[in-house]
């Protein structure tokens, strides 16, 4: 028996016909061992969810592979008939993909849904029964209650629960190979310690091999044996884990490195990758990422490199190494941001008491009101001038209602929120209006944040109009000048927002927040839809405006290194209410509240070296219809005590910047504690 | 799932009373004087004066409300001014017509409409997909009163296989059943389509076909149980419309449905028969709807739990 499971040759997938096919796979090569980790390593359109989807030939209707050969432990899967191709397909190998939401029928229960995929792969003589197998995949997949369980759902499962269910029905077939294409990427950071893990059990039970797809280095380097990167549909660099986090070879391997926020680069710009990845739509002559190398040379951007092969299973696609010395490390390059060790926190500019956004839920025949989400529920927080302050937590935690009750995008049912010492929640909408220009607002999807039937141009105008700024001429050449503040060419105005990047698309929106000159912008995860080179561009952006003109940020985000990077203060939020806030070293290096603590260790590191502890948190967030009675956490706290059960512990002030709410931590009790389970207004 | 039934059930009672209620006060809807209207104006004042009381019209409004309630509870409709038989018997008489008419209809368009359907999406883009909608282009467009005679000029008069018209046995089912069917058929395939083509993109059919399932599992327990509920939707409004008798095609083929004798009683101004059609009219597609929407939580199970 062969060491090597998976061998791909030369495979090349193109997508669409016509003249100028895309070529999304452009000759990959790579071998998968049995029972390794295997990660495919890449941004987004680099080709590697279409090399997965080509080694199990599922590919869209419009994708076709033109050339190559893949061979599982011996057999040629390209060469086989549909129908002998349907016994590899969810049986030695098993695939699981991003979207546990989407990826399962809703009209069926999930029982069916992996019943279904035991009946094709078990053997003829149990395939009659397959109740015994689904209880027993449920329950390696570590769903409790798998009895009442079989007989839900996909809508009455959790996002968790649906991804243990899909790694389930991958399992029906007893894989040799698993392959995951980004499988935690939708899921809260606890909820992807979870899988995380009990993927790694499986793995080391049933010594399966996985092909993880991931963009997400600090997941590669949590779980993977060996990591290739793909740029451009090809392989430039495939390494052992250790070499790869050690000294990544490539340029471009080492830029992504480079861009990842992090603490230690808090006083630094972040080291960006330039431009786009190119279209794959042509001839490449040089090397794909000549053009956004530093490294560059003449022969980089005239002559493709070839692959150098760099000892057993190793090597790397740069014409650095072609020579097979190796080659000295290029030094990283730090560039000191000018203004932003000194940018210290001026008066409060904004503050919110208490603040209450509860929703009706509604019922029956008569749609009475039955009880109350309680999205926020008693948010105290204040945010200096020219500061960062971060909300953080999971989904559904209610940090985006925040952003939008402070703004009034919805009332809020109770509580105060003061803008330059305004009370905003009593004013009339009229007066709002002329106030909306001090506070704007930036969403996650820029795409669908703005309207594609306008001009880019008229995109940015919008505001100024509406708040009658200038003249036209006037707001013309604003339009100009914030467009090349973001670093956009002018000419962009005439353009449609689908012509964009995404980058640049949040680089419009951006320009659209600046155009009123407001002195708060909400960032509600401004970064989470973007590639981490992207993600970079962005950040640098936001700081260097912030610097400029004093802005101060609200910055929503579960991205916890981003944070570390970009905050001056942060709030941890848990099921409707903040549960520790300080300054970012002090939460980010010392957390005192259990779920603080918990949520930190989740966060994957690229670090090799710290063995970090993951805390791990049993189950999921409650709904917030129906928090828990007393400390909302106490259900998946570690540490709960018989009071967490009964009472809500109030704010407890440490230091001068610190509040806690534990009856774990032991300070000064906070004059302004909130009001345990207060009724709704 | 009970709740779910009582209050689809409540709500539907709710606008049945309030059909009810439009039934009866329509004939105060009439600009004029409605008895005139019905006996014309030649009528003697002694007619008109009996008419008048035999309708109850000389009554208070509330009390004439309450009356016709009453009478409804007892399923009587009032009197034909025509034939002086009880509306209720004459709907009766015709309902079965439409009923079976409108059954036939629908398994001719059912049975077309969904291999067409199926055909199109899988094939999209294909010579199948134009095929089909080319087809379904031509049952759109072609009106019931062209298609009607057609078909009775090819299979009645030229091969001599169905009666040319009336009611009598399954033979004389057969043309208007296809005529109304392939109306039906065309805007059916159409939805189908339209419908498999969005849920063949889902992640859950990538999911299912990775499982190793063949094409033909795929596409019955996966695609078309979530492409249903669009489909149904039209198929309700589309069966409400046939129940309330398909006036047209009753007439071309002299089907003795609701939808004729709704004709006949306009023509001869027989307003209790009119009031009753449309009443029967109305209340076919409340039942029908509310139906479509039990079969709607049948199938979905979102619908059905509810929030919950």
């Amino acid at each position: 028996m062969s060491d090597i499971l998976l061998r791909i040759e030369n495979l090349k997938t193109w997508i669409g016909s016509g003249p100028r096919p895309v070529r999304a796979v452009d000759g990959v090569d790579l071998e998968i061992r049995r029972g390794e980790t295997f990660a495919l390593l890449g941004e987004s359109g680099c080709g590697k969810s279409m090399t997965a989807l080509s080694i199990m030939r599922l590919l869209p209707p419009a994708g076709r592979i033109v050339e190559g050969h893949v061979e599982l432990d011996g057999v040629p899967l390209l060469d086989l008939p549909e129908v002998a191709m349907r016994q590899e397909r969810g049986g030695r190998m098993g695939m699981i993909f991003q979207e546990p939401m989407t990826s399962l029928n809703p009209v069926l229960t999930i029982g069916q849904q992996i019943a279904e995929a035991v009946r094709v792969h078990e053997d003829p003589a149990r395939r009659r029964t397959p109740e015994q197998r689904v209880l027993e995949l449920l329950e390696a997949v570590g769903i409790p209650d798998p009895k009442r369980r079989v007989r839900e759902y996909p809508h009455q499962l959790s996002g968790g629960m649906k991804q243990r269910v899909m790694i389930a029905i991958a399992l029906a077939g007893r894989p040799e190979l698993l392959i995951a294409d980004e499988p935690t990427t939708a899921l809260d950071v606890t909820i992807q310690a979870q899988v995380l893990d009990l993927m790694r059990d499986l793995q080391r039970e049933r010594g399966m091999a996985i092909l993880l797809i991931t963009h997400d280095l600090g997941v590669v380097s949590e779980t993977a044996d060996r990591v290739a990167v793909m740029y451009a549909g090809q392989i430039v660099e495939i390494a052992p884990a250790d070499t790869f986090f050690g000294a990544a070879r490539h340029p471009y391997s080492r830029k992504l490195f480079e861009s990842l926020p992090r603490a230690e680069r808090r006083s630094a710009r972040l080291n960006v990758i330039e431009g786009n990845v190119p279209p794959l739509d042509r001839d490449f002559t040089g090397c794909r990422f000549a053009d956004r190398c530093d490294l560059a040379e003449p022969r980089c951007h005239e002559v493709s490199p070839e692959w150098t092969v760099l000892g057993e299973g190793e090597g790397v696609r740069c014409h650095l190494y072609a020579g097979g010395a190796g080659v000295t490390l290029f030094p990283r390059a730090a560039v000191e941001h000018p203004d932003r060790a000194v940018s210290q926190g001026g008066e409060t500019l904004l503050e919110t008491e208490q603040l209450k956004v509860h929703f009706p839920i509604h019922k029956g025949v008569f749609r009475r009101v039955v009880g109350h989400v309680r999205a926020v529920d008693g948010v105290s927080l204040a945010i200096p001038t020219g500061r960062t302050v971060a909300l953080v937590g999971e989904s559904g935690c209610g940090k985006t209602t925040v952003g939008k009750g402070i703004l009034q995008l919805i009332r809020p049912t109770a509580g105060q929120v003061r803008f330059d010492g305004e009370e905003l929640t009593r004013l009339t909408q009229r007066e709002l209006r002329r106030r909306r220009r001090n506070m704007q607002i930036i969403f996650q999807d820029p795409m669908s944040s703005m309207n594609p039937r306008m001009l880019v141009g008229n995109i940015v105008e919008e505001g100024m109009q509406a708040q009658r700024m200038g003249d036209r001429a006037w707001r013309r050449r604003r339009v100009t000048e914030l467009l090349e503040h973001v670093g956009i060419p002018a000419e962009a105005r005439n353009r449609y927002p689908h012509e964009f990047s995404g980058g640049q698309r949040q680089r419009i929106c951006v320009a659209r927040a600046l155009a009123l000159e407001p002195k708060l912008i909400v960032c509600d995860e401004p970064t989470s839809a973007l590639d981490v080179s992207v993600q970079a561009q962005i950040l640098n952006l936001l700081q260097d405006l912030q610097a400029e003109f004093g802005l101060s940020y609200l910055f929503i985000t579960h991205d916890i290194s981003v944070v570390s990077y970009l905050a001056h203060e942060v709030a941890v939020m848990y099921l409707g209410r903040i549960v520790e806030r300080g300054t970012v070293q002090e939460v980010l290096e010392d957390p005192l509240h259990p779920y603080t603590q918990a949520l930190l260790s989740a966060v994957p590191t690229v670090d090799k070296g710290s063995k970090r502890k993951v805390i791990h948190l049993e189950g999921d967030m409650p709904s917030p219809a129906n928090p828990p009675a007393g400390c909302h956490f106490h259900p998946r706290c570690p540490v709960a005590m018989e009071t967490c059960r009964t009472a809500y512990p109030p704010e407890r002030r440490i230091g001068g910047s610190r509040v806690v709410s534990c009856f774990r931590v032991t300070g000064e009790t906070g004059s302004e504690s909130g009001p345990a389970g207060s009724a709704p207004r | 799932m009970a709740s779910f039934l009582i209050a689809r059930l409540a709500s539907a009672l709710v606008v049945i009373f309030g059909v009810v209620c439009t039934v009866f006060l329509l004939i105060h809807l009439v600009p004029g004087d409605p008895v005139e209207l019905m006996l014309g104006e030649s009528a003697q004042p002694a007619d008109r004066a009996a008419l008048r009381e035999a309708l109850g019209l000389d009554r208070p409004l509330p009390v004439q409300l309450g009356v016709y309630l009453e009478r409804l509870a007892h399923l009587d409709l009032g009197q034909s001014l025509h034939s002086q038989r009880p509306v209720a018997e004459v709907l009766a008489a015709r309902l079965p017509a439409t009923a079976e008419l409108a059954v036939a209809a629908l398994l001719v368009a059912i049975v077309t409409a969904l291999p067409l359907g199926v055909l199109a999406a899988t094939h999209h883009n294909g010579a199948w997909d134009t095929g089909a909608m080319g087809f379904s282009l031509l049952g759109v467009s072609i009106p019931n009163f062209w298609m009607g005679p057609l078909l009775i000029l090819v299979f009645s008069i030229g091969l001599g296989w169905t009666p040319v018209s009336g009611r009598s046995g399954l033979a004389s089912l057969i043309l208007p059943a296809l005529t109304l069917g392939t109306a039906l058929a065309a805007i059916l395939a159409r939805m189908v389509r339209s419908s498999l083509l969005e849920v063949l993109n889902e992640d859950y059919i990538r999911t299912a076909r990775a499982k190793g399932l063949s094409p033909a599992a795929v596409m019955w327990r996966h695609a078309l149980r979530n492409a249903w509920l669009p489909v149904i939707t039209v198929l309700g409004l589309q069966l409400g419309a046939l129940l309330g008798g398909a006036v047209v095609t009753e007439t071309v083929f002299s089907w003795p449905g609701v939808g004729s004798l709704m004709i006949e009683a306009i023509q001869k101004r027989d307003y209790p028969v009119v009031q009753g059609c449309v009443l029967v009219i109305a209340v076919a597609y409340v039942v029908v709807n509310t139906l479509t929407d039990l079969v709607y939580g049948w199938i979905d199970p979102r619908i059905r739990l509810g929030d919950a």
